[in-house]
């Protein structure tokens, strides 16, 4: 590794740091322009001016903005998240499990679809304008085009209440054992690959053919290389930066944009949570958990952007 | 007796070869055109062939048909391809598959878009030996260090550990040469190995290439355009058109005693006679000492230039690339605002910037580019293209515009019925045309004019510089003309001024700068201009007094 790549590296992540501040004053704004404040939300129907004046002085509304937000930012970045106001409980405590449980959710979505998606990828290529391709795209872009709900209720129809093969609730708890818990997930985890899959397929197929035209798949054609062995070896190290891109996109999907899934399966993830406390008008936990959305989306694209940069050769090996 | 029996068969034997291709003209029915008219040749073990002719004679499709392969949906129609006594067109998808890269292998134009940018050049220099198993991967890389040593790339045991773009384009060439020798192949498909190099480059990867035949004993087609450069390496010369035979013969008689017509004219292309004018009193444009770079702080890529342009006389440029050529053109042009210097016209210095100048004196400086089809809007028509400097700087609208519009189409010998075309619908040379057009539009001093004959087939170029020769006696317009081709320079220059890393080294009128006693740098890009005749690459190399840039 040589000084410049490191270098553009280092802008990235500093970019991407920058980034998330701006967007925890963002997350911060947004929650104090909506009407009515926390001491209110607190006390409901029972307020008094008196209690509400001690309640507020208490939690420390009546200090300006910014000193507000950097309150909560230092506490943020000491791992203290605030308590939910709804349960009153520690904020960081109840996510860590549910952000796990995401995470675990994500990753076995991830690990199928991925490699999946790219394969179907390149032998999409491979026999381009073909049936097979044809098939392929169809059926991915049909996966894409239902909603994920539907496909969700279609699964469950089949596989939890006709067949019985998988439970239809995906009830986890701590100490499951693994093979029960990738029994809970396989169902929502089949619904996010359908989901996810064909815009990873179908940008794996673009950015290959992108590349197809060049002088150099000529060239390794008429070494005599198989069909496929030209994609893989010639075409596919050249179209990597584009599909790492959007493989991360879809990653950072499957951990921020499960809501609907979760909700279907009573999965007990980030995404179900969020939205019980955004219906309790919960804001400490909403600004929690839009705060750690934010960060995940922004780690995969900065992710994304140093692989692109690894993927060059002219950057790996300069001059 | 049936070895010696193999010696005498050929190895490449066409026979009445047909190439068929659909187009897709807008708006009209897909049709058939042919492109290769029952075409045959054969090619003896050990030989080299020269396929030679403009672009669109076919060449690099008959050459790949060697291979089995039809570039963008060509067809192989009729005919036989012979290789090592069998058709390879039954051998079926698989047989082909088995042949290429072992069999017959491939060195094409432009070895950096052939390379693949992912992977180390060892490689895929290895690739084919191991993709047809004729030998172990130490045995492979083995006989690489070997080619790349008899082809004198610097340091030949390390130099496949390096990536495509860590190497000049003259190596890469190279490169491209050794990995098509390394499966052992019987047959080399050259198709225009030198063409995209410098000259003075071009000369050293031409003989690495001919050593390397006469050693390794492979048989070769040569595809080129350019006959002085055939006529080094061939034994045999077919000249080709519009997908036809036009003569086949040795070397020797093709050069010296051509006996079509076109083969003539491709033998004496080069020869445009063009007095010298003598410098006029004053110059009108002179560039004062320019100093430019990209970028602030970044390398300098003029350094202290300065040149006079005399009304209606010819400035060329020369110089490899990189050699500043272009960015001289740009800091006249205002495009590149210079460091230091400055640029006078008609005896006041020019705003650096191109925004700071008046529109007056933009008109009286006009450029035409190497790429005419990307010079140009594609979506209006030759008219409106030609038309529009009429509007911007005369504010002529209608009926008079369109008068003008015929006038200027008289003058690039193209007729009034190309007003309505589209830049798609024209060839090569006549796009250049209309540019030449749109840019005399404008009634500048000055058109500079930046490699306009680089990209065309040496007839077409050929008609080209007669063309601006004529314009620059009826309407007394000055060129900067920006070359690497020194017999272009030879043709039309009035005063040469040769640059080397962004300084003049040699200036002056024509037939001082071409006459000696000459320095060192103009000594090796005159001598590298390859001439017709026979051993002249040897003798070349040989009185050679300083090495290539690209080496």
């Amino acid at each position: 590794m040589s000084s410049p790549i490191l270098k553009l590296i280092a802008q990235r992540i500093a970019l991407g740091i920058l980034l998330l501040l701006a967007v925890s004053v963002l997350i911060f704004a947004g929650t104090q322009i909506l009407p009515g404040d926390v001491a209110q939300s607190i006390l409901g129907q029972s307020a008094t001016p008196e209690s509400l004046a001690n309640l507020r002085a208490e939690l420390g509304l009546n200090d300006p903005a910014y000193v507000r937000y950097f309150n909560w930012l230092g506490g943020i970045l000491t791992g203290d998240l605030g308590t939910a106001l709804s349960s009153g409980q520690d904020i960081a405590t109840s996510i860590s499990g549910r952000l796990w449980n995401t995470l675990f959710l994500a990753f076995w979505a991830a690990a199928v679809s991925i490699p999946l998606a790219i394969g179907l990828g390149l032998l999409a290529v491979r026999y381009r304008n073909g049936w097979v391709d044809k098939l392929i795209s169809g059926l991915a872009l049909a996966s894409t085009s239902f909603p994920e709900f539907f496909i969700g209720y279609l699964l469950v129809y089949f596989f939890a209440v006709k067949w019985q093969i998988f439970p239809g609730i995906s009830t986890v708890y701590d100490g499951m054992p693994f093979m029960d818990r990738m029994q809970a997930i396989a169902l929502p985890a089949a619904v996010l690959t359908l989901v996810v899959l064909a815009h990873m397929m179908r940008m794996t197929r673009a950015a290959i053919l992108n590349v197809m035209q060049s002088a150099y798949i000529e060239t390794a054609e008429l070494k005599g290389l198989s069909a496929i062995d030209v994609i893989r070896r010639h075409a596919f190290p050249n179209a990597i930066a584009p599909i790492i891109n959007v493989v991360m996109l879809n990653l950072a999907f499957l951990i921020v944009g499960v809501v609907v899934v979760e909700v279907i399966f009573v999965y007990p993830g980030m995404g179900q949570y969020l939205v019980d406390h955004v219906s309790k008008r919960d804001v400490p936990v909403v600004q929690a958990v839009g705060l750690i959305f934010a960060a995940v989306y922004i780690t995969l694209n900065i992710v994304a952007d140093i692989g692109a940069i690894v993927a060059n050769p002219r950057l790996r090996h300069p001059k | 007796m049936a070895e010696a029996a193999k010696k005498q068969d050929p190895l490449l034997d066409i026979r009445k070869l047909r190439i068929e291709a659909t187009v897709f003209p807008p708006g009209e029915a897909p049709k058939n055109i042919v492109l290769v008219h029952d075409v045959s040749l054969s090619l003896k073990r050990g030989k080299v062939l020269g396929l030679i002719g403009e672009s669109g004679a076919g060449k690099s499709t008959i050459g790949l048909s060697a291979m089995g392969y039809g570039r963008g949906g060509v067809r192989i129609t009729g005919g036989e391809v012979m290789l090592n006594g069998r058709d390879i067109m039954k051998a079926g998808k698989r047989g082909i598959r088995k042949l290429r890269g072992k069999e017959v292998c491939y060195v094409a134009q432009s070895a950096a878009a052939a390379f693949n940018p992912a992977h180390k050049l060892m490689d895929q220099v290895i690739e084919a030996s191991l993709e047809h198993g004729t030998g172990t991967r130490a045995q492979a890389e083995k006989r690489a260090v070997e080619l790349f040593r008899k082809l004198s790339l610097p340091d030949p045991e390390n130099i496949g550990e390096r990536y495509p773009h860590q190497v000049s384009g003259g190596q890469l060439q190279r490169v491209m040469t050794a990995m098509a020798l390394c499966s052992e192949p019987d047959l080399i498909v050259f198709d225009e190995p030198t063409t995209a190099l410098d000259v003075t480059t071009q000369i050293d990867v031409l003989a690495a290439i001919k050593d390397a035949i006469r050693d390794t004993g492979v048989a070769a087609l040569y595809i080129t355009h350019d006959l002085a450069v055939v006529a080094q390496v061939s034994d045999e010369i077919m000249v080709l058109r519009h997908g036809r035979l036009v003569e086949w013969g040795g070397t020797q008689q093709i050069i010296k005693e051509p006996r079509q017509e076109y083969t003539n004219a491709l033998v004496s292309v080069h020869e445009i006679t063009h007095d010298e004018q003598q410098p006029g009193e004053a110059p009108f444009l002179s560039v004062k000492n320019v100093t430019a770079a990209y970028g602030r702080g970044g390398p300098k890529v003029l350094k202290d230039v300065s040149v006079d342009i005399f009304p209606g006389q010819t400035l060329a440029v020369v110089g490899e690339s990189g050699s500043g050529k272009s960015t001289l053109a740009r800091a006249i042009t205002g495009l590149l605002p210079p460091e230091q210097g400055t640029v006078d016209f008609d005896g006041r210095p020019l705003a650096n910037r191109l925004a700071n100048r008046p529109k007056e004196d933009l008109r009286q400086l006009q450029m035409i580019y190497q790429m005419a089809d990307v010079a140009m809007n594609p979506r209006q028509t030759v008219g409106t293209i030609i038309g529009r400097p009429l509007e911007f700087y005369f504010n002529m609208r209608g009926a008079e515009r369109d008068r003008r519009i015929a006038e200027l189409l008289d003058k690039i010998e193209m007729g009034k019925g190309f007003s309505d075309r589209y830049p798609a619908e024209l060839s090569g040379g006549q796009k250049q045309r209309v540019c030449i057009a749109r840019s005399l539009a404008a009634k500048p001093k000055l058109i500079i004019c930046d490699e306009v004959t680089s990209a065309l087939d040496p007839l077409v170029a050929n008609g080209i510089l007669k063309l601006l020769l004529g314009l620059q006696k009826e309407e007394g317009v000055a060129y900067l003309f920006i070359t690497h081709d020194l017999a272009t320079v030879k043709s039309i220059a009035d005063s040469i001024a040769v640059m080397y890393r962004g300084e003049v080294v040699r200036y002056g009128p024509k037939s001082k700068v071409l006459a000696p006693p000459f320095d060192d740098y103009t000594d090796l890009l005159l001598s590298s201009v390859p001439e017709m005749e026979i051993g002249w690459l040897e003798k070349a190399i040989k009185g050679r007094r300083m090495e290539s840039a690209g080496n």
